[in-house]
């Protein structure tokens, strides 16, 4: 039992490393930070394109988002990072990890969006035109906030698995929180920063877990 | 066991009160929902061919009693006994015993993924171990006798309201139960479809079968039952023949419940 | 024009590595065949292990699932393939990423199953036990097919993460389709090899796209 706790619980190498996991969660926090806007704001344009019901534009969109549902996010990773040096894009780990990310959230983001535009009852929006109401102002102050509402459970599980997705970023070597447990965990020879590590990412996302679970039972009550 | 009040009755009453076989026996029996007290030692009788109308307003426990006598409640104390045998025992194979009680709920509670047909069927198969054949036989029967033979590969989406409980009529005829345990079978109808499954219920009552109902329908009560039972907070207050009920109450809450359900 | 093509759709070297590639895109398969079935079966297990109402069990279960759908996949794969060592366990990385990846799938289908068993109306459960039905015919003919129907979208969903995150077993060096694209990717510093890759995923998950999308509209619609 106490080789249990010297190896994985270890409270002298949890001092040594503690700056470095500190570290890789602030680049943790910033990859979300980054991410989860940009992947919401893509999203809700995809999905707001699509209400123009343009045929073409349709299916550009359905192909955007199928795709980008199916390609593995580390595959996509791992592609626009070794990809962007061959098209003379010589950047920083950390924009292949945004774009690929990006690229992979907001194709949810959008499939969240457009059911919950479509769920709101037409009716709605004819009432609204019929008061005069342009159809940017329709969609404004009509359907975009009861959707929202509706939308709450599934956007907030979605922004829990984009937040889990920067740990991908280790496998590109950025030090963010599981890449910098690992190298502490290469470096000091003992588990210790690993369970650390998890031990952060549960403080932060479990209560999340708890909300979404929450959230989704009740969704899940509505719909039968 | 309480002694039934002497009235008037007609022949087949005598026959039944007399002659026929207990069916159902509810002694001493107790309820508890955590510090709330439903039941409060209630003793019942019911013998073959009888149906049996349990009134009361909302909260009197007539639901909850129905509701022990297939151990969908557990009493808390007290004994329930299907033709002289004990069902509470923890020896007691409850499952084969609610073959021979049946069920039929206020809500119907038919499957909806099933059809009608397979509403039938399955337990017939699953727990009576009837072959797909005989299975199949049967449940045609019964969707034939309470007139839906029609519908008999409609699923429940597809089906009135009145039609759905009329299917989960047949659902527990179709095991041949010696009992049938109604729990406000057409609260949740609609009143033009109200009177297709009193006539059901009407039909049964005829060819013999033991029934025990809950309901407010007063009128039914009054045609139909051979004995009512008013019960108020967990007690039975009151026995008679729909005649004394109706027309000589003699428990005040029992008059002031009658009297609160305007004329009947 | 000429670079992005000869760098990322080459066929000569797609050949070269073609058996590789294929070998990992078969480990992936298997892969996602033992980890779907795994995981679907020991999730729908769990839910129903929690009908009994045991409060330990339960207390059990529920932190397992949490912790499971709290941590990234990959955070549990490297405390596992990494971590085990120290407890003098010597497990390679296909049955630690069998193990893991199961587990996360499981931790979901319960959590998605237990919502769906407590949103089936009780009168279901009742109308089934009144006919004589025992626990687990009444759980296998009456309501766990209408809880996983209810919950089929968001399931179907879960089934194509899960095939997706077998990706992640190439970091504790399973030989499947992603590792083998890289590997080939660093011998000829030519980014076909990956291209072939997400090909190949492509293949296997675009038609689950599909058909949960399929099955979303279907949810939808009532």
């Amino acid at each position: 039992m106490n080789d249990f706790a010297v190896n994985f619980f270890n409270l002298q190498i949890l001092s040594r490393v503690w700056p470095s996991l500190l570290q890789g969660l602030m680049l943790t926090a910033l990859l979300s930070v980054v991410i989860v806007p940009v992947g919401l704001a893509i999203g809700l344009s995809l999905a707001l394109l699509n209400t123009l019901r343009i045929c073409a534009l349709r299916w550009a969109i359905v192909i955007y988002v199928d795709l980008f549902r199916a390609f593995p996010p580390l595959v996509l990773l791992i592609y626009v990072y070794y990809g962007l040096p061959f098209f003379g894009i010589d950047t920083d780990a950390f924009w292949s990890v945004v774009l690929a990310l990006v690229l992979n959230t907001s194709a949810y983001f959008a499939e969240v969006f457009r059911a919950g535009i479509e769920g709101i009852p037409h009716g709605q929006i004819e009432a609204a035109r019929a008061t005069g109401l342009g159809s940017f102002q329709a969609m404004r102050y009509i359907v975009l906030p009861q959707a929202i509402r509706n939308m709450i459970p599934d956007l907030l599980s979605n922004v829990l698995e984009s937040v889990k997705l920067t740990s991908l970023a280790s496998a590109v070597t950025l030090p963010e929180l599981l890449r910098a447990a690992r190298l502490a965990q290469g470096n000091t020879v003992n588990a210790t920063p690993l369970i650390a590590a998890s031990v952060i990412y549960l403080a932060f996302l479990w209560p999340l877990v708890r909300l979404t679970t929450r959230l989704q039972r009740r969704t899940l009550a509505g719909q039968k | 066991m309480s002694a039934d009040t002497a009235g008037q009755k007609s022949a087949f009453q005598e026959r039944v009160q007399h002659r026929a076989p207990i069916i159902l026996e509810v002694r001493g029996l107790h309820k508890l929902f955590g510090a709330l007290s439903v039941l409060r030692g209630v003793d019942l009788v019911v013998r073959e061919g009888e149906m049996v109308f349990l009134i009361g307003p909302s909260g009197s426990g007539k639901s909850t009693l129905l509701r022990c006598c297939n151990r969908l409640e557990e009493p808390t104390s007290g004994a329930v006994l299907i033709e002289g045998r004990d069902i509470l025992g923890p020896k007691v194979d409850i499952n084969q015993v609610r073959q021979r009680i049946g069920m039929v709920f206020q809500s119907f509670n038919l499957y909806p993924h099933m059809t009608a047909r397979q509403n039938v069927t399955l337990a017939l198969c699953k727990v009576a171990r009837k072959s797909k054949v005989e299975a199949d036989v049967i449940a045609r029967r019964m969707l034939d006798h309470v007139g839906l033979s029609e519908r008999i590969d409609y699923y429940p989406s597809a089906l009135s309201g009145g039609q759905q409980q009329r299917v989960a009529i047949a659902r527990t005829l179709a095991l041949e139960p010696r009992i049938v345990l109604f729990d406000e079978p057409t609260s949740a109808l609609d009143p033009e479809l109200v009177n297709g499954v009193l006539g059901v219920m009407r039909m049964l009552r005829n060819e013999g079968m033991t029934m025990v109902v809950v309901s407010h329908e007063m009128r039914f009560a009054r045609e139909a039952a051979d004995r009512i039972v008013f019960m108020a907070d967990g007690e039975i207050l009151e026995r008679g023949t729909p005649s004394e009920i109706f027309g000589a109450p003699r428990h005040p809450r029992l008059c002031d419940f009658l009297s609160s359900l305007g004329t009947v | 024009m000429q670079t992005f093509s000869s760098n990322f759709l080459n066929w000569d070297i797609v050949q070269n590595y073609l058996p590789d590639l294929l070998a990992g895109m078969w480990v992936t398969i298997k892969l996602s065949a033992i980890i779907l079935s795994c995981g679907l079966i020991v999730g729908t297990g769990l839910a129903l292990v929690r009908m009994a109402r045991l409060k330990l069990l339960n207390a059990i279960i529920i932190v397992f699932v949490d912790v499971f759908r709290a941590l990234p996949p990959l955070m549990l794969l490297v405390v596992a393939y990494f971590g085990m060592p120290y407890l003098g366990l010597r497990l390679t990385g296909f049955p630690i990423a069998c193990i893991v990846l199961a587990g996360v799938l499981a931790a979901f289908t319960e959590e998605l199953l237990w919502a769906g068993l407590s949103t089936v109306s009780v009168g279901q459960y009742e109308a089934a036990r009144s006919t004589g039905l025992t626990f687990f015919q009444m759980m296998g003919y009456v309501v766990l097919p209408q809880a996983f129907r209810l919950i089929q979208a968001p399931l179907a969903s879960r089934i194509i993460a899960t095939t997706k995150n077998t990706a992640l077993a190439s970091v504790v060096a399973v030989p499947e389709l992603l590792s083998q694209a890289n590997t080939a990717q660093g011998y000829s510093g030519n980014a076909t090899p990956l291209t072939a890759a997400a090909l190949g995923y492509l293949i296997i998950l675009l038609p689950m796209v599909v058909v949960a999308r399929r099955l979303e509209r279907a949810g939808a619609t009532r």
